[in-house]
């Protein structure tokens, strides 16, 4: 199981967290502040597992983290987890927000943390590993943005031509071609 | 007004969305709290617009300033709203901030039920996949119970996309609602088999996490996982397998023999070094399951401790980290083969990386012997004085003290040596674990007798040089070590040189800046001192000398009196006003040092941690009695008193599961004391260890050795230890002259006898005996103490609950809630809608109950055993059909109570054997796919017993079951006919064919040949193909799909005798498979025939019928089958058997469905069919002649045909549709076939190729 998903910048700065067992605002600031700084003072050449993360589970429990330019992923996972298999997985994670975001860097996780949720969600459910295709997980993060899409498109149009309130008001000042526009 | 509207919509598409928030706050960084706020001002504002975009909006803005820190919790509703919302964008917003704040305590997910219900029923898959993912993070037992049915009904969705999170999903469900565990098993384990392997993967990630914590309920599924496990190619499912066989081998050891060979073979050929690295750890799981005399595995721990040689010399720190990881566990049980890397685990120590610096450290605990244990812990004394850093000297500093105290001291020889460590280590700068060091310095001191001279003379010197440590005074510094240090001065004062040196030291003005609680042990250690300086002063005719001690007391003893710790204060005045009256009596000349001794008489001893805990309630006592009345129902309405009660109920029945039976009791006991005796370390012959306390040995009985003079006990702050390995060496040296002189001296007195591989050869770690023959006193438990195994267990951990026999057959109790309203329950009969009903209207109730049994829980938490919680689980289903009231009247309640008590021995029974079965097979066959036939067969039985798939009741009487299916095969057959006749109008010429079987027994086909023959002279064909053949009898079967039920097949077998002799007592019986079962009658177990219900004269055939159930229909059989039978002749009969390979095929689930063209067409275009094709070369045959072909045996009907070309169409009796295009040039055919299955089309061109390949 995954307890935890954390990622957060050089400066320790959260740019999405993902708690899969209950704890406090407080606790899960203090859960980020703590984790950043185990993971921030080790070297980058020195391996990516880290024991004693006392404030999230016990000693059954691991932090598994990459470190990418300005961002550190780090999962906090318990012993039913591969630990090379977690590492592949942040890769597979990492290389699907590359594709979503067409060479994603941390500004595109900052201004879209929803859309960073989404495609986590169609990595990691409930603290299970749901998808490690990335193939996959591209195609179904895509089909859902083309569905929010059309309805975003087609609530524009309601929101104009549905109303009833709205229709009255338009109708003399709008010319017909508005009216017209099909749905 | 219109306008202002107008324009407020405008105005919102210039409301902040996310990327604005986030830029704000970026561009105020300098009052960023300040900002947020009246962000937060704003959407507020927002959410109490009507506009759901606003709202959504909103909710997407708070979900980012929950990331930052801020509780959201007060937009919980707002939240609800969003998910509640009918657009797929704004729904996901919701489930989106509800996923990331909701928790089990938040109120309104009350109201969330029916909405989630709503969209997991969404015809939208999307919708579903998105409230699956939100519920994933916030299901509440009651959202869990409320919708277990509904997710579990899911788990069959057609869109994979949907199986896969509904089967991960499960896993959190069983979590919050174990009840649902049972109902919803069978169905999880049949997606171990999903055709998609994203299900499949999940599948087993659920099993995997379920079975890690309750291993043995899983065990029966190790065949089935085996078969994964040599079939999957997805490296993810493997290793999640290979790490489940690692928590399943411990149980059952025969596992570990079959799953050596193909780990063995995955870790040579696996490019994956995770894959590699999982295989390794469960071979070494397997290699500790079988630890015990299996030699002839040392060529696979050596093959496991290369491949980790290699990864922990590998330049990636990660590899290196892991192998470390996994030598530890070898190390355990062999830890002669890791024991010569010492040189690399050595080598890590230096490694600049903390983490595989604290795993090499792990290893070393375990590696350490006798015989090198001085050694190692030399090394890490010089790594000590290295080491940069206080975390990781303080962690050198406890992984010394762990592995020299490991299993009671169990390496070390010389205590002496241990001592100088300890004291070595109390000059350490800024350690925190000083209160470490001096619990190890009693410990040794109380518990090794013999080295309490040697202990206590060192201790003397520490406080004489106190003020070296004194600097250091914040808690639990290294002046912790005073506090041990001074307590055994005065405990065993009696061995000390110069007690009233010591005694001096211990009263120096320094001592006041020590914490209290170190002061307190002065002051009352420095009574002890005293005592014991009086009686050797007072044996000297001087009493001078004594009445100088009282005075140095007295004049000392004021300074602790003004202490403010209370505690000091109160010692050191009464000691003082003692010491007083003793100088009174002093200067009359009176003796009193015995009398002052006797105050401090009696030998303390060791209690052992657990053992309060262990006191049996004493006979006649019963802590449940109430010992004042409870208060009055009026009273008890404020709920305080009672949450008192019950707390302490709690801490009362952790004792009562000492409760066991008398006999049990003494056998543990006697148990127990052989281990002791077999212990070198405990105190022989004494009867019981309290009593020790009385008899008090004394010391002179104790074999002390004689310290080596030339070691400078008295020299303060130079490492001693060190001389301690030379002089451990040339002791052993010395020892080992000794003993072969001995031995020389035995040989020639018994002419060479028995004792011949002792005299030569490399030292061995039993040789080694300790310098000291040392008694280590036992930690006393009290006189009935058990040892008992749960007591590490934690009772809040919410997979207990989990842990259910998945085994037994379900009760009917056990169903899922379901809603009477619903519509997908349509099939279910009134009656058992009435029930249902009932059950639903019993909801509210069943909650109080729940409460009730919560309270109960409390009680029982701590002796949860599993026959308790069965037992708790009969009484809710008492509690269950008491509550339907008049619906169940009450023998039948109890007939059904007993069939459900006796059910289980039987199946369980049954499973262990089948699982004996597979395991009995070892070694592993080298073919893995017989492994995998013989896997699939055996895991059938426990899922037989009974257990329907589905939550939907089946509850026709089972008897009557086989009529109904001839009828409605009968109708069945009726309706083929009909069709067969219009496709064979249609194709107006057919030739002759030859087919290689043909029958003459009854049945719907010889019928069907008849109606064929009438318009075509068409070789008869039949399905009835061979199914096994004997002298005596000779079966024949054809299988025909169900079309009434999608899960049944009706296989028909025509029995004809051979012989001349009479066949009677025919008992047909087929091995279970996970997929298919054989249908018994209601009652028989899932071994049991079913007799066929006639009997054979000579040379007469029959035609039986058996139904089968089956589940997956993608995919063809094979069940194995046995059928018995008595041959009987005139003068004798003998008992037969003839054994079967029952084949299901694809085609035989396919039912002939005429399909109009247009309608194909349509289905043509829908585009969800998937698309496959097939070539068939050098078929001579006319093409009509192929078309009929393909429809009798594959059951297809032809819907249009032009020319050299037909389109064909067939359905599944689970729906799915088959559509196939038939060309024809020359000799080749190719066939295009789309379904919605690709998995079962595949199949089914398999088989019609074979058809064609046969002829």
């Amino acid at each position: 199981m995954i307890k935890a998903i954390l990622i957060f910048n050089n400066h320790g700065k959260p740019r999405l967290i993902r708690f899969y067992q209950y704890f406090t605002e407080d606790m899960q600031q203090q859960i980020i502040r703590e984790t950043f700084h185990l993971v921030s003072k080790r070297d980058d050449n020195v391996c990516n597992f880290l024991e004693g993360g006392s404030l999230i589970g016990g000693s059954d429990y691991k932090l598994i983290y990459r470190h990418y330019a300005t961002l550190y992923f780090v999962f906090c996972v318990d012993s039913s987890e591969s630990e090379l298999g977690i590492l592949d997985l942040i890769q597979v994670f990492v290389e699907t927000l590359d594709k979503c975001f067409e060479n994603v860097c941390e500004l595109d996780l900052i201004f879209h943390m929803d859309k960073v949720h989404y495609i986590l969600q169609e990595v990691v459910m409930g603290g299970m590993v749901l998808e490690t295709n990335m193939n996959e997980i591209v195609a179904q993060v895509e089909v859902q943005n083309r569905l929010e899409k059309s309805e975003v498109l087609n609530c524009l149009f309601c929101h104009v031509n549905s109303s009833p309130i709205n229709r009255e008001a338009t109708k003399p000042a709008v010319p017909d071609q508005h009216r017209l526009r099909p749905l | 007004m219109a306008l202002k509207i107008v324009k407020g919509s405008i105005d919102r598409m210039f409301d902040k969305n996310l990327q604005d928030l986030v830029r704000g706050i970026r561009n105020h960084k300098e009052d960023e709290a300040k900002y947020i706020s009246t962000c937060i001002d704003e959407i507020k504002q927002e959410l109490k617009q009507d506009n759901i975009a606003v709202k959504a909006n909103a909710v997407c803005k708070l979900t980012y300033l929950q990331m930052l820190g801020y509780d959201v919790s007060w937009a919980a509703f707002n939240i609800v709203e969003v998910m509640s919302s009918s657009k797929f964008t704004y729904k996901r917003i919701g489930y989106l901030a509800a996923s990331q704040c909701f928790h089990e305590s938040t109120d309104v997910i009350m109201l969330t039920t029916n909405q989630i219900r709503k969209d997991l029923s969404s015809p939208n898959q999307y919708d579903t996949g998105v409230a699956l993912t939100g519920l994933s993070c916030f299901v509440t037992p009651d959202l869990a119970r409320d919708l277990a049915n509904d997710i579990m009904t899911l788990m069959s969705h057609t869109k994979p996309y949907i199986r896969k999170k509904a089967v991960l999903i499960m896993y959190k469900v069983f979590l919050k609602y174990p009840e649902s565990l049972r109902p919803a098993f069978p169905r999880l384990k049949e997606k171990l088999e999903d055709p998609d392997p994203g299900v499949q993967s999940a599948a087993v990630n659920v099993i995997c996490e379920l079975a890690r914590r309750n291993p043995k309920n899983y065990l029966s599924l190790a065949p089935l996982f085996f078969k994964l496990m040599t079939s999957s190619t997805n490296n993810w499912v493997l290793i999640k397998i290979i790490k489940l066989f690692g928590a399943l081998t411990p149980l059952e050891p025969r596992l570990g023999k079959k799953l050596i060979e193909p780990l063995t073979n995955l870790i040579h050929s696996t490019s994956a070094m995770s894959l590699l690295y999982e295989c390794v750890n469960t071979v070494i799981a397997v290699l500790i399951s079988l630890s015990s005399g299996m030699p002839n595995h040392s060529a696979s721990i050596q093959l496991c401790v290369q491949k980790l040689r290699i990864l922990i010399e590998d330049s990636d720190q990660n590899l290196k980290y892991l192998g470390l990881l996994a030598m530890s566990k070898i190390l355990k049980t062999h830890p002669k083969s890791v024991q010569s890397h010492k040189d690399l685990i050595l080598q890590c120590l230096d490694d600049k990386d903390e983490s595989i610096r604290l795993r090499a450290l792990d290893l070393l605990y375990g590696m350490v012997s006798k015989k090198n244990l001085m050694e190692i812990v030399k090394k890490l004394m010089l790594h000590v004085d290295k080491a940069e850093g206080t975390t990781y000297r303080d962690e050198l500093l406890t992984k010394i003290i762990d592995i020299c105290s490991q299993s009671n001291y169990q390496y070390i020889t010389n205590f002496e040596w241990y001592i100088s460590i300890l004291v070595e280590l109390t000059r350490l700068e800024g350690t925190r674990h000083g209160h470490l060091i001096a619990s190890q310095m009693l410990d040794v001191a109380i518990r090794v007798k013999a080295i309490r001279v040697f202990a206590v003379a060192q201790m003397a010197t520490l406080l004489d040089n106190a003020h070296l440590m004194t600097g250091n005074v914040q808690r639990k510094g290294i002046c912790e070590v005073l506090y041990a240090a001074a307590w055994i001065c005065g405990e065993f004062s009696e061995h000390l040189e110069n007690p009233t040196q010591t005694l001096e030291a211990m009263l120096r003005p320094k001592v006041a800046t020590l914490p209290g609680h170190i002061q307190a042990v002065y002051v009352q250690n420095a009574a002890k001192l005293f005592a014991t300086v009086l009686k050797s002063q007072e044996g000297n005719t001087d009493s001078t000398a004594a009445q100088e001690t009282s005075q140095l007391m007295i004049e000392r003893l004021p300074l602790f009196v003004q202490s403010a710790n209370l505690e000091v204060q109160e010692r050191a005045s009464c000691i003082l006003q003692l010491v007083k009256y003793i100088q009174k009596l002093q200067q009359k000349d009176v003796e009193v040092a015995e009398e002052v001794i006797a105050l401090f008489d009696g030998e303390l001893n060791p209690v052992a941690p657990k053992a309060q805990k262990k006191v049996p309630v004493p006979e006649g006592l019963d802590l449940d009695a109430w010992i004042n009345e409870p208060p009055s129902e009026s009273e008890s309405e404020d709920d305080q008193p009672k949450a008192i009660f019950a707390k302490e109920e709690t801490k009362h029945s952790r004792t009562r599961h000492t409760e066991v039976d008398e006999k049990e009791l003494a056998k543990r006991r006697e148990v127990r004391k052989q281990e002791q005796a077999n212990n070198p370390f405990y105190i022989k012959a004494s009867p019981s260890s309290q009593k020790v306390y009385q008899e008090a040995p004394g010391v002179e009985h104790i074999p002390v050795v004689q310290i080596d003079l030339s070691v400078p006990l008295k020299v303060p702050g130079l490492p001693m230890s060190d001389q301690y390995v030379k002089l451990e060496e040339e002791r052993r040296q010395k020892e080992r002259v000794e003993k072969k002189k001995k031995d020389k001296k035995k040989r020639k007195e018994k002419g060479g006898g028995r004792r011949k591989k002792r005299d030569s050869g490399p030292e061995s770690e039993e040789d080694i005996t300790p310098a000291h023959m040392v008694d280590i006193v036992t930690e006393e438990m009290p006189e009935n103490a058990l040892p008992s195994d749960d007591d590490d267990k934690d009772p809040n951990d919410p997979h207990k609950a989990l842990d259910i026999d998945l085994d037994k057959p379900l009760a009917d109790s056990e169903k899922l809630p379901v809603r009477s309203h619903r519509a997908a329950e349509a099939l279910k009969s009134p009656a058992e809608d009435g029930e249902a009903e009932a059950a639903a209207s019993l909801e509210p109730k069943k909650k109080s109950s729940k409460e009730k049994r919560e309270k109960k829980k409390d009680k029982e938490k701590d002796r949860k055993s599993k026959d308790d919680k069965k037992k708790k689980k009969h009484r809710r289903v008492e509690k269950g059909e008491d509550l339907l009231g008049g619906q169940a009247d009450g023998p039948v309640a109890q007939s059904e109570e007993t069939s459900e008590a006796a059910a289980p021995p039987a199946a369980n029974t049954a499973e262990v054997s089948d699982l004996d079965f597979w395991l009995s097979n070892a070694p592993v066959p080298p073919n893995t796919q017989e492994a995998a036939t013989l896997a699939e067969a055996a895991p059938a039985h426990e899922t037989a017993s009974g257990t329907a798939p589905d939550s939907e009741p089946d509850d026709e009487p089972k008897d009557t079951e086989p009529e109904e299916t001839d009828k409605k095969s009968s109708k069945h057959k009726k309706k083929k006919q009909k069709k067969e006749k219009e496709d064979k109008e249609k194709k107006k010429k057919k030739k002759h064919h030859h087919h290689h079987h043909h029958s003459d027994g009854g049945g719907e086909e010889s019928v069907q040949n008849g109606t064929m023959e009438e318009e075509e002279p068409l070789p008869p064909m039949s399905n009835y193909c061979l199914l096994a053949e004997s002298s005596y009898i000779k079966m024949e079967n054809d299988i025909q799909g169900n079309l009434q039920d999608g899960s049944q097949v009706v296989v028909s077998v025509i029995f004809e005798n051979k012989c001349d002799s009479f066949l009677k007592s025919m008992e047909f019986n087929v091995l279970d498979s996970l997929n298919s079962k054989l249908q018994r009658p209601e009652g028989s177990g899932p071994h049991d025939g079913l007799t066929v219900p006639f009997q054979l004269p000579p040379g007469v055939s029959n035609e039986a019928r058996f139904v089968f159930t089956v589940q997956s229909i993608v995919m063809p059989q094979k069940l194995k089958g046995t059928l018995t039978f008595i041959v009987k002749n005139e003068d004798s009969s003998t008992h037969e058997k003839l054994d079967f390979k029952l084949h299901f095929t694809c085609s035989s689930y396919l039912i002939t469905t005429p399909c109009y063209s247009d309608a194909f067409a349509k289905l043509l275009e829908s585009g969800d069919l998937k698309c496959s094709s097939v070539r068939l070369e050098g078929v001579s045959q006319p093409f009509h002649h192929l078309l009929a072909r393909i429809c009798f045996h594959h059951h297809f009907s032809v819907v249009e045909r032009v020319d050299s070309c037909a389109s064909m169409y067939s359905r599944s009796i689970q729906g799915h549709h088959v559509c196939l295009l038939v060309k024809t040039s020359g000799q080749t055919v190719s066939i295009d076939a789309k379904c919605d299955e690709p998995t079962l089309l595949g199949n089914v061109l398999d088989e019609i190729k074979q058809t064609f390949s046969q002829c």
